[in-house]
């Protein structure tokens, strides 16, 4: 290892582009432009690409995940492929492609294990962080997904067609499988909350969610919001919310509902309902922003064209944007004065100050969808 | 994408005016409805259709399915699912234009 970073090191040295400046990566981040197989390495201070890198197969549905130097990201694509990109040679250091048809993965909270669900065969695989060799598989029966860290050298999942969560536990020299079953139906994605102790998956087949606490001792599933659209008519949902640990917003945790055009909050601690608010269209992502102040939300087709900003105390909308047709994905910078926001057929990223509201910048990019900034390599569930 | 020029010249053809119909698919719907497919579709069928949480929308996997069923199932979608029914969205003309879309590169 020794070698290789020393190899790489002169490596970077001797190419006399990058070695007139050291360069940190806390402010970059990477942009997925999933048509194309492609990122952009971008910089957040300067409002700007710094490079393309492409080979990364096919990036519909793609995400990634930080090493805790924050130099490399992971990134997980549809067709099973999980490629490890270094931010500052700015090449794919690693590839493999480990399975038909994928959904995401996880960072254990070491940096040592990277973990990826997948559809098609099903289950989860581990991989050395490093090397990319393979270290555990786990089967699961069906197609894993709302992959998620947890403390302890654990790793959390659900399955779409059994409604099981499953617990892995890596902290020793074999992997320890937990299964809690019948956590609800058809469990479509997942998250944890930021103190790593509570893991809710949105169920597609139900009304409610199933929230997990990962301190108890024997943690069980428990159903909560039950009904919550009890009454009201379900509308057709063209895109799957998604569930990201930037739920936190203060003492509460924001959702987007499924079925119903709203966003549902609940208290932290107890995970009773303190309150709703009606959106523009069926929620994609609710994300708080960091400190939780706020909470800014996008929707599923047709009504993609729309970001709404929910105040976090009194749930009211507070500001609406029309960035551009099919806004796929925000990212907050890491103390949330800036909001990237990515939209897809306009092929670009629009960047909005936080506080006013207006956009402040733009980068070209080709259908960009995921954005991902390095501060993510020191949250759990990230 | 071999099958590029056979959609440009059919999308020349669709633009006669005397071909396109009241509810017909004209060029513009054409190119539209080409990206719906492959963006949004995609997000559940995969941008190479090879399926995520939808089943693949492969040639290999339509293989003998006929257009009426592939557009009711656009328009209608399919209870118990996670395939919704995108009838409040589109026409039945636009449906069948998917289908025949789809089904384009199904070997007979």
């Amino acid at each position: 290892m020794t070698r290789l970073a020393a190899f790489l090191m002169c490596s970077v040295l001797a190419a006399p582009g990058l070695a007139q400046e050291l360069r940190a990566t806390g402010d970059m981040g990477v942009v997925v432009e999933r048509a194309t197989g492609s990122v952009l390495i971008v910089d957040q201070s300067d409002h700007a690409a710094l490079a393309r890198v492409e080979g990364f197969g096919d990036l519909s549905h793609a995400s990634l995940v930080f090493s805790p130097d924050e130099r490399f990201a992971y990134v997980f694509g549809r067709d099973g492929g999980l490629t490890k990109l270094d931010l500052l040679t700015q090449k794919i250091v690693g590839r493999v492609v480990q399975a038909g048809n994928s959904i995401g993965g996880a960072i254990s909270d070491d940096g040592k294990l990277v973990a990826v669900a997948n559809y098609e065969p099903g289950g989860v695989n581990i991989f050395d962080a490093d090397t990319l060799e393979q270290v555990a598989a786990i089967p699961a029966g069906g197609k894993a997904l709302g992959l998620e860290d947890a403390p302890g050298r654990r790793f959390v999942f659900s399955v779409w067609d059994t409604g099981e969560t499953r617990i892995v536990d890596m902290s020793g020299a074999e992997p320890k499988v937990t299964t809690l079953t019948n956590i609800g139906a058809e469990p479509y994605d997942a998250l944890i909350t930021d103190d790593g102790r509570t893991y809710i998956a949105g169920l597609f087949g139900e009304d409610g969610l199933s929230a997990i606490d990962l301190w108890a001792e024997t943690p069980t599933a428990r159903r909560i919001l039950p009904h919550y659209g009890r009454g009201q008519q379900e509308m057709p949902v063209y895109k799957m919310p998604h569930l990201e640990g930037w739920a936190k917003a203060g003492d509460q945790i924001v959702l987007p509902a499924i079925h119903h055009h709203e966003v549902l909050w609940i208290d932290a601690r107890t995970l009773e309902e303190t309150g709703r608010t009606q959106t523009h269209g069926q929620p994609v992502f609710a994300m708080a922003r960091p400190g939780g102040r706020q909470v800014w939300v996008n929707f599923a087709h047709p009504d993609n064209d729309t970001v709404q900003v929910i105040d976090s105390m009194t749930h009211q909308i507070v500001g609406e944007m029309v960035p551009g047709p099919a806004v796929l994905h925000m990212e907050f910078t890491a103390r949330g004065t800036e909001a990237w926001v990515s939209v897809r057929d306009e092929n670009k990223v629009v960047i909005y100050d936080t506080t006013t509201l207006k956009p402040i910048g733009e980068i070209a990019a080709e259908s960009p969808s995921g954005i991902f900034f390095t501060a993510r390599a020191h949250r759990m569930g990230l | 994408m071999p099958d590029r020029a056979a959609l440009l010249l059919a999308l020349l053809c669709l633009a006669a005016p005397a071909i396109a119909g009241e509810d017909a698919v004209g060029p513009a719907d054409a190119r539209r409805l080409e990206h719906l497919v492959l963006q949004d579709c995609g997000s559940c069928h995969g941008l190479t259709r090879k399926g995520g949480l939808g089943s693949p929308l492969t040639p290999e996997a339509l293989a003998g399915q006929d257009r009426d069923l592939i557009a009711t199932v656009i328009l209608d979608g399919v209870p118990n699912t996670a395939m919704p029914p995108w009838r409040p969205l589109m026409t039945e003309a636009e449906a069948y234009w998917i289908a025949d879309y789809l089904l384009k590169d199904v070997k007979k």
